[in-house]
């Protein structure tokens, strides 16, 4: 099994290393060594799947990494049904954005291209590097590598200012999480005295309910800078000035998930600190109710999609922060279906479109684009959580599980958050596919793409309708399967038998959230403004009150969003950015350059201020030596 | 306390004849040399340099090299002395010793004449 | 009294004995060699580092002391050795070509950067306070001319007369440290100064204690940690590029070693004390490093304050004083070697006729003009933050695990927070080449000479090997600091 798991992660590798090393020879040919790479470790994966399924795991070394005393940090992976279901959902989605991927970067100059898919190539293989881990420390290095290749490829379009910036701050914003992760790592090993996965959680218990809650928030932090929660989320909807096929794998379907994964991994750590757990159930809930917020009223296609993806991110968490761990890993991957289609299909629609993003501007494209309106509408109905699709499965044990724990506000707020969800999808598909054209010019030059781009579309749609069926398989279907690892299954599936009746209840409830939403989108963008030109005078008050429905909608985002957004830009940005990274531009270097000709002015004193500094500093210490001893 | 001090008088002779002999030649050349002060005989350093000035002075660089290297040598054959004072206590390895620390320095002082360092033009 | 004085085991000191034949051979022929062919100085200085690398190998697990007890030979000073020669190998390589654009191509210049690499290989073989300090001064006073080679550039000049003036500071310091050790021990012998402090129970005598800050001070001077580090970023902006390369890695190896060697064998009993000092200066040092670095624009001194900064990690490893801490150290210093000395042959490699490329605006576009060398740059950036699958990663790692093995957490969150924000900055670099305009073609195209560019090729693959396979090499550096146990 180790060789097919390095087969996994080698391809890949290998992959990236050729792009990266031969790619000014290869340059339009690069998609002949990326996809072949991507496609047998999505081979390799579906292989190692089914062993799993059998009932062969695995955890081994491939070679000692690091040992220090008693510490053994080996390269070392573990093959488990979780990290098994990661994989396979990783490679498959990947594959599939890869080929899509040599439609998208078309126009793209050779060397680019390459370049494209070398760092394509590379993502995939920290990502697998990360699920496979059997250690934290190589987890880590999985964690930190698909950060850079975020940040590569956010910053593809160097050329462009705002993506070299966002690809900035990506990295900036998730390097302030990992520092959180790092912390923690450092406490498990002082407290447990290993990093191996294996060995840390059958010694969790040793760790007093103190420190496991210390240990769990500080994980939590990385994991709020990798999958976008508050208050670090600041830095995905920038994400979107990368290449669309790169929004999707990356800021969809697998990098943002990393967080909901390492925390299901480490599920006997957080389960010993209940706080943590409370903290991680709010914090989800809170951003996939702001996130949803947000969504309603932006008009770029890209963004609505992003702000959906920090939402459904708050799922998940919500999921694993109530404990159905199962349950939280079941919405990533279907997840990474419906939101991976989405992002392909909206840049079919830009690749039509020349790049435009504007919904205000598109509609009636359903005729033009049909193969890609369809596809949308199928992963919109999944994420929409209208049943029998993806969405709806995973969504609903999810909110089944809060309501089971008895976090009943966040049932609340998750089912509400499901109303608004299936709203601003339709807003956006009716916006964008049905109703008359806004724009004859963008409508002139709209076309279907590529079939290398359309079967990756059909083929994802296909998935988004029926990976939610895995949910009622035998033997428990996913959750059953899941929980395999995910040991704090047992009283899940007892609160689950207990609750039979209401579940069906919730189930109803969330059906109808969601129908709701669709139907509100559906008055409102459909039959309410057939014409808006003509309407807009004569039904007045209709008109009107959509347009106070929207001022609602500006109100809250500017009551709970702006200063949401706008603290974190203070912050985040403008100090971060601003101030560290172009401050020697500005303010700083002015500082600098006084201090500088301060020195120079008094050039002579120089090394005698050095020798007065030194010796200060020496004396100084010395007192504080004395105030200490 | 005599013994400790006793160990010391060698010293406090030394020190005694060398103060003795300072002042008495002192005094006797004040005492039998006629008096005829002039500015250049006044000055510390009769070759010419005045001590009281700017440190921007131009010195040709030559007097530092020539100064380097008396130095380097003046010390090599301060060193010889204890050497050869415990020569024969120390044997052929002292002798192999102090050898290679000639060679060293003569490594030096071959590279500083190759470079021109010992003349003056 | 015919007592014969006693033959030293000369065996034991046969690379230093190598590299002086080698230095002083070098002298002699650089007199024969034209001056427009002083390359094969340099050529043959490297193949003379290279052999000496070599034969300093066979000396693992050699174990000797000789001298009268003064001078050890143990893996610990092994493994220092190694590194100083890898940093004059590659320092060599990387001046190849520097030194004929700077038209100061001489034959000295080799011999006296392996006189340093002596002086320092004595440092960390000596086990006596005076032979460390004859070291020190050996290599110091190479330094001092090294940094002020261009001798016709004002800054140049002026870097090597502030490290002239510090240095003397720093004798001063240390002599002074020394004798007062020696006043209240009555020995300057690492071994006897700890069995002293031992039997007589002198670990909290006060004037040891001023002994004890003194030698922090007089070391902490040369490693430029924080508060005696204001001369560091001067010296290094106006030394040539290869120089400030070279003394950012081995003279801060050799004076580290040297640290940990008086620290832990010489005053170990003192570690109580000596650890409250070191936490602190450890905390300024990572702290005001860092922070002064991100507000740099010249790399060359932005490299600077990061190398400061590297220097407060590194002193976490001496404060947790156990295996894994001092082991850390050691691994740093490659890892250190690497990536610092590859960040270096880049800016060497933007010099070219007319053009100093030590801003970060010179590095703009260099994606486009050279991509080897950016995608080099960023592995050795992704080194110096510490971000894995690199070298850098694994030292950080060692010796932040070590501190919080011994208990500093609260260092260690300083450290982490440190290396956090050194992201900022390093990253600034990799932006300007990544992101900036690429700057007109009439200027002409970085390309290294072949040496220079082997040279950042090796450090690059070593980098990224040791961060990808640091296996064996954490193991030599650990079987290097088992010299220490017993004082741990």
């Amino acid at each position: 099994m180790l060789t097919s798991i390095c087969a996994v992660i080698g391809f890949p590798l290998l992959g990236a290393t050729i792009n990266g090393l031969f790619g000014w020879k290869i340059k339009r040919k690069a998609h002949w060594v990326a996809v072949p790479a991507i496609a047998l470790s999505a081979i390799f994966a579906l292989r190692l799947f089914s062993q799993v399924l059998a009932g062969h795991t695995f955890v081994g070394d491939l070679y000692p990494w690091l040992v220090i005393g008693k510490l053994h940090v080996p390269i070392g992976f573990q093959l488990d049904q979780l990290s098994v279901f990661m994989i396979t959902t990783v490679t498959f989605v990947a594959t599939w954005i890869h080929i899509y991927s040599i439609g998208y970067m078309d126009h793209e100059p050779p060397m680019g291209y390459a370049r494209y898919f070398c760092y394509l190539n590379m993502f995939v293989t920290f990502m697998l590097v990360l699920c496979l881990a059997n250690n934290y420390v190589l987890m880590f290095v999985g964690w930190e590598g698909v950060g850079l290749c975020s940040y590569l490829l956010i910053g593809y379009w160097y050329e462009k200012a705002s993506a070299a910036n966002a690809g900035m701050k990506a990295f900036v914003v998730n390097r302030i999480g990992d520092f959180g992760f790092m912390i923690g790592l450092f406490l498990i090993y002082k407290f447990v005295g290993s990093l191996q996965f294996n060995d840390v959680f059958a010694h969790a218990h040793e760790i007093t309910p103190a420190m496991a809650t210390i240990i769990t928030l500080l994980l939590f932090t990385g994991a709020t800078g990798k999958s976008a929660q508050i208050p670090l989320y600041v830095w995905l909807p920038d994400a979107m000035e990368g290449p669309t096929p790169v929004s999707s794998l990356i800021h969809a379907a697998t990098m943002v998930t990393a967080g909901v994964y390492m925390v299901s991994r480490s599920h006997a750590l957080f389960n010993l600190a209940p706080l943590s757990m409370e903290v991680v159930a709010t914090v989800g809930a809170a951003t996939a109710f702001f996130a949803a917020t947000m969504a309603l009223v932006n008009n770029d296609l890209k963004r609505v999609l992003a702000y959906s993806t920090v939402s459904q991110l708050g799922y998940m968490f919500i999921g694993v922060g109530v404990g159905v761990y199962a349950a939280g890993i079941f919405h990533l991957m279907t997840h990474a279906f419906f939101k991976g289609l989405m992002f392909l299909t909206a840049g079919s629609v830009m690749h039509a479109l020349h790049g435009e993003l504007d919904m205000q501007k598109m509609g009636g494209l359903l005729k033009k684009m049909p193969i890609t309106a369809i596809t949308f509408i199928v992963g919109a109905t999944a994420i929409a959580g209208i049943p029998p699709l993806a969405g709806f499965w995973s969504k609903d044990e999810i909110l089944a599980g809060a309501f089971v724990h008895g976090h009943k506000v966040i049932w609340f707020v998750g089912t509400f958050t499901a109303f608004l969800t299936a709203f601003y999808m339709f807003r956006l598909i009716f916006l964008t596919f049905f109703g008359e054209p806004r724009d004859e010019h963008i409508h002139e030059i709209a076309h279907e793409s590529p079939p290398v781009m359309t079967i990756p579309l059909i083929v994802l749609a296909i998935g988004s309708a029926l990976v939610g069926f895995a949910a009622i398989l035998p033997h428990g279907g996913v959750a059953g399967f899941l929980n395999h690892v995910l040991a704090s299954g047992h009283h899940v599936a007892e609160a689950a038998e207990e609750g039979g009746g209401v579940e069906h209840m919730l189930m109803i409830i969330s059906v109808i959230a969601g129908f709701a939403g669709v139907g509100l989108a559906a008055s409102m963008y459909l039959k309410g403004v057939p014409n808006p030109k003509t309407l807009g005078s004569t039904f007045k008050p209709i008109y009107t009150l959509l347009y106070h429905k929207y001022y609602v909608d500006e109100l809250y985002f500017f009551l709970f969003v702006n200063p949401l957004v706008g603290g974190s830009r203070q912050v985040l940005w403008k100090f971060v950015d601003v101030v560290l990274i172009d401050g020697t531009v500005n303010g700083v270097a002015k500082v600098c350059g006084w201090i500088g000709s301060g020195l120079r002015y008094i050039q002579t004193g120089v090394i005698a201020h050095y020798a007065i500094g030194i010796l200060g500093g020496a004396v100084i210490l010395y007192w504080l030596r004395l105030l200490f001893g | 306390m005599y013994h400790a001090i006793s160990e010391y008088v060698p010293v406090l002779i030394l020190l005694a004849l060398a103060v003795g002999f300072g002042v008495v030649t002192l005094l006797v050349s004040f005492l039998v040399r006629p008096n005829d002060p002039y500015p250049d005989k006044l000055s510390p350093y009769e070759c010419g340099i005045d001590p009281f000035t700017t440190g921007k002075l131009q010195i040709p660089v030559r007097f530092f090299v020539i100064v380097m290297l008396f130095l380097l040598f003046d010390v090599e054959a301060v060193f010889m002395y204890p050497w050869a004072a415990v020569y024969k206590k120390i044997g052929w390895y002292g002798f192999v010793e102090m050898f290679l620390f000639i060679v060293i320095l003569l490594v030096g002082y071959i590279y500083a004449w190759a470079k021109g360092a010992l003349e003056w033009e | 009294m015919t007592t014969v004085l006693p033959v030293p085991n000369l065996a034991a000191i046969g690379p230093e004995i190598l590299v002086t034949v080698l230095a002083c051979g070098l002298l002699l022929v650089d007199l024969f060699i034209p001056k427009d062919r002083k390359r094969a100085v340099g050529i043959l200085a490297l193949a003379g580092t290279v052999v000496t690398a070599l034969f300093t190998m066979r000396y693992w697990n050699y174990s000797a002391t000789t001298f009268s007890g003064m001078f050890v030979v143990d893996n610990f000073a092994v493994i220092f050795k190694e590194v100083f020669l890898f940093a004059t190998a590659i320092t060599i390589l990387i001046s190849l070509r520097y030194l004929e654009i700077e038209k100061v191509s001489l034959g000295e210049y080799y011999a006296l950067m392996l006189f340093c690499t002596l002086g320092m290989m004595v440092m960390v073989s000596a086990a006596d306070l005076v032979v460390i300090y004859i070291g020190l001064e050996t290599m110091a006073l190479s330094v001092y001319v090294l940094s002020g080679f261009m001798r016709f550039n004002v800054k140049s000049s002026e870097a090597a007369l502030k490290y002239f003036l510090v240095g003397v500071f720093i004798s001063g310091i240390l002599l002074y440290g020394i004798a007062l050790t020696y006043g209240v021990v009555g020995s300057t012998n690492l071994n006897a100064i700890a069995e002293t402090i031992k039997l007589k129970g002198l670990k909290d005598n006060p004037v040891l204690m001023i002994a004890m800050f003194l030698l922090a001070a007089g070391f902490g001077l040369e490693i430029a940690m924080a508060p005696f580090h204001f001369w560091a970023p001067d010296v290094y902006e106006g030394s040539p590029t290869p120089v400030t390369a070279f003394i950012s890695v081995a003279p801060k190896a050799a004076a580290f070693a040297a640290l940990i060697r008086v620290f832990v064998v010489g005053i170990g009993l003192m570690a109580p004390h000596w650890q409250v000092l070191l936490w602190v200066i450890a905390a300024l040092t990572m702290t005001i490093g860092n922070v002064t670095a991100a507000l740099q624009s010249n790399v060359k001194r932005m490299l600077a304050y990061s190398s400061i900064a590297h220097a407060g990690y590194m002193l976490l490893g001496i404060l947790a004083a156990n295996t894994t801490g001092l082991a850390g150290v050691a691994f740093y210093f490659f890892a250190y070697a690497f990536m610092n000395m590859g960040a270096f042959g880049v800016i060497i490699l933007l010099r070219r006729e007319g053009i100093v490329g030590d801003e970060v605006d010179d590095f703009k576009g260099l994606a486009h003009t050279n991509p080897m060398a950016a995608l080099l740059m960023v592995v050795f950036l992704l080194s110096l933050t510490g971000i894995p699958p690199t070298a850098g990663f694994i030292g950080k790692f060692l010796l932040f695990s070590a501190a919080i093995k011994a208990g500093f957490y609260w260092l260690v969150v300083i450290a982490v927070l440190n290396s956090v924000v050194s992201l900022f900055y390093y990253f600034r670099i990799a932006q300007a080449m990544y992101m900036g305009e690429a700057p007109d073609s009439s200027i002409p195209r970085p390309q290294g000479a072949p040496s220079l560019t082997v040279a950042i090729a090796i450090v690059g693959i070593l980098t990224l090997f040791f961060g990808i396979y640091p296996h064996h090499l954490v193991e030599l550096a650990k079987a290097s600091v088992t010299t220490f146990i017993p004082f741990l």
